[in-house]
């Protein structure tokens, strides 16, 4: 380990050697994200803006979110770090902080406060789950069918327990291949109450039960691992309902024009947002700061939701969630945070997949693999 | 095609320098008779002043391949070793916890009680600096793997260490204001003789902090970057410290003395502030609260050194207090401290290296009595790694079944047709692995092509579609396909020179189509079946975008889940187990391979 420490800081001298004595703020900086509408939708509502202000920065993109914990503990063994700030999941943020490679962050000091001067920390509030996490959107993963595969005389489907009710919505599923939302979907439609949902899946017989729910669909599920996948599923017919984050559905059905519903039923919250990469030089550091600084503000924040149906981690930039920019239609009403869908709604538990995901998850894949 | 040169062995009739040196041991055998060695026109024995030449050219032929034999070495060969390293690598936990784990050595871990209150204590000290450079909730990472639930016992107990035995802390700084003045403790511990100490601390804490020496090659790394103008910080240990024990402190306070230092070191090195600007930590004062219950009133009165009179006074304020212990205190942090489940965890896995990774690989686990095999519905690798050795095998299988003809073809046909048929073996090669897998996905899927041209042709019931993806068949379909070229290429370039005539010689003997095939062409064409099979074999194995795309549940590699430890989970040292036994298996298979059919009859070109 000691070798190839050495060689990478060699590496990382002799670029820094060039960068000595630079000005107090960089003037690259490199983001990394999702790629796809997500990442264009931060282009349009932050960086552009930004560099508008600061035509000598220049902004790198990197489309490694999805990658990001690895590649950043490899960076930190390294010595050279090349990321400047990085989108991350919130159970991410929470892993990079336990490990330390990401930075703790002061919310009153390192965020803007609202335009009625209302403190960042009590605008963001409860999202702020890590000390190293920055929110920025809350989305939700929640299922997508097809409505003309409903079978004639049946109302859609608008419960979660659906997706086990082969008899009336007969057709394929399509979940994601990991325990993660999946065990608490179980739990729930074998009827444990929503608040012992967790206290359940701690146990060895509730992971037992959970799994023995999902075994009743089984055969009927496809598996999938990559966010595009069920949104593609859906669209080729192969199966009647799928889960998968909000905005694919959104993009399938208003961009598209696909004749495929949501169902909203006990979606299950999770948040995105910033993380910056501990061990960052001053001068990249100071810029990075600048540019959350700028990013994270109610406006910011509420300019996004013009491009993507997440919904912005501000209390106060959810009143100023507009028009989607090229569709024209209120964005409000597809926000996963909308009253009337988010009439029941399942918190991911941060604190318990971090301490439960690796014994859950042999357990899952064995009993996949079976 | 051409451009596939022979590994086989080397034809030997080019001289080569080795031959001089057999020729010199020949000349010597017939004239060892006679006289003496045979001597050079200079007087030295011809067989010395030879290797000598040939020692010279073998250097020069060394420093020709030396920067590439430098660069493998560097890049690839290093990296793996330090990745494969990490498989048995364990130190992070005697790092973090070093006098936990020196103090737990004394347990017994079968008996039904949890530790004694010592290690608690050491816990508590340990911990303390752990969370103050942010390094418990790693280690709590690390040991939810083998635990689950470690690792928000870390992060939750490192929020409350700060707290502990608060009561001390009060009472001490409610005397006067001089105990929260730096300057007053720098005075008070100042002296010589706590050198060993600080040191022994400053080595701790470069552990915990996973700061390395700079050593030799630091050093030298260091003196090249300042030729470029670059900066480079002072190597750790290094740094002036400025701070000083005296050894009437060490003897009169000892776990202060300790304590104290580990701030200094820390102060210094990892926060870069001056100690004797910076207030003490906590754990200094509640060590100080320890220390000075421990003593006896005489045995201050007898101690010479700065601030006795302070310390009688703080003597008498924490007698006054009765201390909460500390495995109470760890206990309502997180009840989980009052079971034996932590500490059974910590103390199993505390030595430097561990078998745990390689057990877990193997669907096994550290019982109290050694290796047990894990719970039934936690078994997945040993299944894992026969399905990838039984479906690269059929893999392989199937890829000699397509290719054989096609390879046939393209060595028998006439040139313009066999160029035509090329290109369309290599057109698919040129396409991107992604684009071809996804391909699979169009044709196989249950609305797919195949399926609506059966439904269409009234073979398939259009409710009954067949399943033809996210499964073994699909994986054993794309993947066929996507290594087939590496089992035509090479069997083409054996059979291209396989005379014709031998095979009408035999028709003209007598043979049928079948035995002249059989027993005359077939086995000039095995050395290319050899080559084509250890290929697709070998690339098969540890095969991981096609399966992680079209397999589903039941057609992923064991490829997949080492991908899934490296970039999800983060359990590194469990991938590294994984890869390291994939690796055995691989070399394991290439030598019965050889012992077999032997390396030497396999070819890739003519």
């Amino acid at each position: 380990m000691k070798f190839t420490k050495t060689l990478m800081a060699t590496t990382a001298l002799t670029v820094a050697a060039g960068t000595v004595g630079a000005q107090e703020m960089a003037d690259e900086m490199t983001i990394v994200s999702w790629g796809g509408a997500y990442q264009q939708s931060q282009i349009n509502a932050y960086a552009d803006p930004y560099q508008e202000m600061h035509p000598d920065v220049e902004i790198v993109w990197d489309e490694s979110s999805a990658e990001a914990v690895a590649k950043l503990r490899a960076q930190n063994e390294a010595g050279n770090i090349t990321w400047d700030l990085v989108d991350v999941v919130a159970a991410d943020a929470i892993r990079l902080c336990d490990e330390g490679l990401a930075m703790e962050i002061d919310p009153d000091e390192d965020l803007a406060a609202a335009p009625d001067g209302t403190s960042a920390e009590d605008d963001f509030g409860d999202l702020l789950v890590s000390d190293c996490f920055i929110p920025q959107i809350v989305y939700s993963t929640t299922f997508g069918y097809r409505t003309d595969m409903v079978p004639e005389g049946v109302d859609a489907p608008d419960e979660i327990c659906d997706v086990w009710d082969l008899e009336t919505y007969p057709g394929k599923r399509a979940l994601e291949k990991r325990p993660i939302n999946n065990m608490e979907w179980a739990l729930l439609c074998d009827g444990v109450a929503k608040d012992e949902v967790y206290d359940v899946l701690a146990t060895p017989e509730g992971q037992e039960r959970a799994l023995a729910k999902l075994g009743e669909i089984k055969d009927d599920v496809i598996w999938w691992s990559a966010g595009a996948d069920t949104p593609q599923l859906l669209a080729d017919g192969e199966i009647f309902m799928g889960s998968t984050y909000n905005g694919r559905l959104f993009s399938v059905i208003e961009e598209q024009g696909q004749p495929v519903g949501m169902m909203w039923d006990a979606q299950i919250f999770d948040l995105g947002g910033w993380i910056i990469p501990e061990g960052l030089p001053e001068d990249r550091l100071a810029r990075v700061k600048d540019f959350v600084m700028f990013a994270t503000d109610t406006q910011r924040l509420a300019d996004q939701a013009k491009w993507i149906s997440y919904g912005p981690a501000r209390k106060s930039s959810a009143p100023l969630v507009g028009q989607h920019a090229d569709l024209g239609i209120e964005m409000a009403p597809h926000m996963p945070t909308a009253p009337d869908n988010a009439k029941n709604t399942f918190l991911y538990n941060y604190e318990f997949w971090a301490d439960y995901r690796d014994d859950i998850d042999a357990k899952f894949q064995a009993w996949l693999a079976q | 095609m051409s451009d596939l040169k022979s590994t086989g062995p080397q034809t030997a009739d080019a001289p080569t320098p080795e031959d001089a040196l057999h020729e010199v041991a020949g000349l010597e055998e017939k004239n060892g008779k006679s006289g003496g060695p045979v001597l050079a026109a200079d007087g030295t024995p011809l067989k010395h002043s030879l290797a000598r030449a040939l020692r010279l050219q073998k250097l020069r032929a060394l420093g020709l391949i030396a920067p590439l034999l430098i660069f493998v070495l560097v890049a690839f060969i290093a990296p793996i070793a330090d990745m494969l390293f990490r498989a048995v690598e364990n130190q992070i936990v005697s790092n973090t916890l070093p006098r936990t784990v020196q103090a737990l050595g004394a347990w017994d871990e079968d008996a039904s009680e949890v530790p004694p209150e010592e290690v608690y204590e050491a816990l508590y000290y340990d911990f303390f600096i752990a969370a103050e450079a942010r390094r418990h909730t790693r280690l709590g990472q690390r040991l939810n793997y083998e635990n689950a639930g470690m690792s928000s016992l870390f992060r939750g107990s490192g929020r409350d260490v700060d707290d502990f035995r608060e009561a001390d802390v009060e009472a001490i700084q409610d005397l006067d204001d001089k105990w929260e003045d730096p300057a007053f403790w720098t005075a008070m511990m100042a002296g010589q003789g706590g050198e060993a100490l600080i040191e022994d601390r400053r080595a701790a804490f470069m552990a915990l902090a996973d700061l390395d020496e700079r050593g030799v090659f630091g050093d030298l790394q260091c003196a090249v970057s300042g030729l470029f103008g670059g900066a480079c910080d002072p190597a750790p240990e290094d740094i002036a410290l400025n701070f000083s024990i005296s050894s009437e402190i060490i003897d009169l306070l000892p776990l202060t003395a300790m304590a104290y230092a580990d701030f200094g070191v820390f102060t210094v090195l990892e926060d870069g502030d001056v100690v004797t600007e910076e207030e003490p930590w906590e754990a200094v004062l509640v060590a100080l609260a320890s220390d000075l219950r421990a003593l006896t009133p005489e045995d201050l009165a007898a101690y010479e050194g700065a601030a006795r009179d302070d310390l009688i006074a703080a003597k008498a304020a924490v007698d006054q207090i009765d201390p909460e212990s500390f495995a109470a205190l760890f206990t309502a942090a997180d009840e989980d401290w009052g079971t034996r489940s932590p500490w059974l965890t910590i103390a199993t896995y505390a030595p430097d290296y561990t078998s745990g990774y390689f057990l877990n690989a193997v669907d096994m686990q550290k019982g109290l009595d050694g290796p047990e095999a894990r719970p039934e519905n936690q078994q997945i690798y040993m299944m894992l790694f026969q399905r990838t050795l039984f479906m690269s095998l059929v893999i392989t299988g199937s890829c000699i079944l397509l290719g054989y003809p096609v390879a046939w073809l393209l060595a028998n046909l006439p040139m313009r047709t066999a160029n035509l048929l090329m290109i369309l073996v290599l057109l698919p090669f040129w396409t991107s692995l992604l684009v071809r897998t996804s391909a699979w996905k169009v044709m196989l899927q249950q609305q797919g092509v195949i399926n609506d041209t059966l439904v269409w042709l009234g073979l398939v019931d259009d409710a009954s579609r067949l399943v033809m993806i996210n499964n073994q068949f699909g994986t054993i379909v794309a993947m066929t396909h996507i290594l087939l070229p590496f089992m035509i290429l090479p069997l083409y370039s054996v059979m291209q020179t396989i005379p014709p005539s031998y095979l009408r010689a035999a028709k003209s003997l007598g043979a049928t189509n079948w035995t002249a095939f059989w027993r005359v062409y077939f086995p000039q064409s095995v050395p290319g079946i050899g080559a084509g099979s250890i290929l697709v074999f070998i690339l098969s194995i540890g095969y991981y975008i096609t399966p992680e795309i079209v397999g589903g549940t039941t057609g992923t590699f064991i490829s997949n889940r080492i991908a899934y430890h490296i970039s999800s989970s983060l359990n590194w040292g469990l991938a590294a187990a994984l890869g390291s036994i994939l690796l055995a298996v691989v070399l394991i298979l290439y030598w019965a391979y050889d012992k077999i059919v032997g390396i030497d009859n396999v070819k890739l070109g003519g």
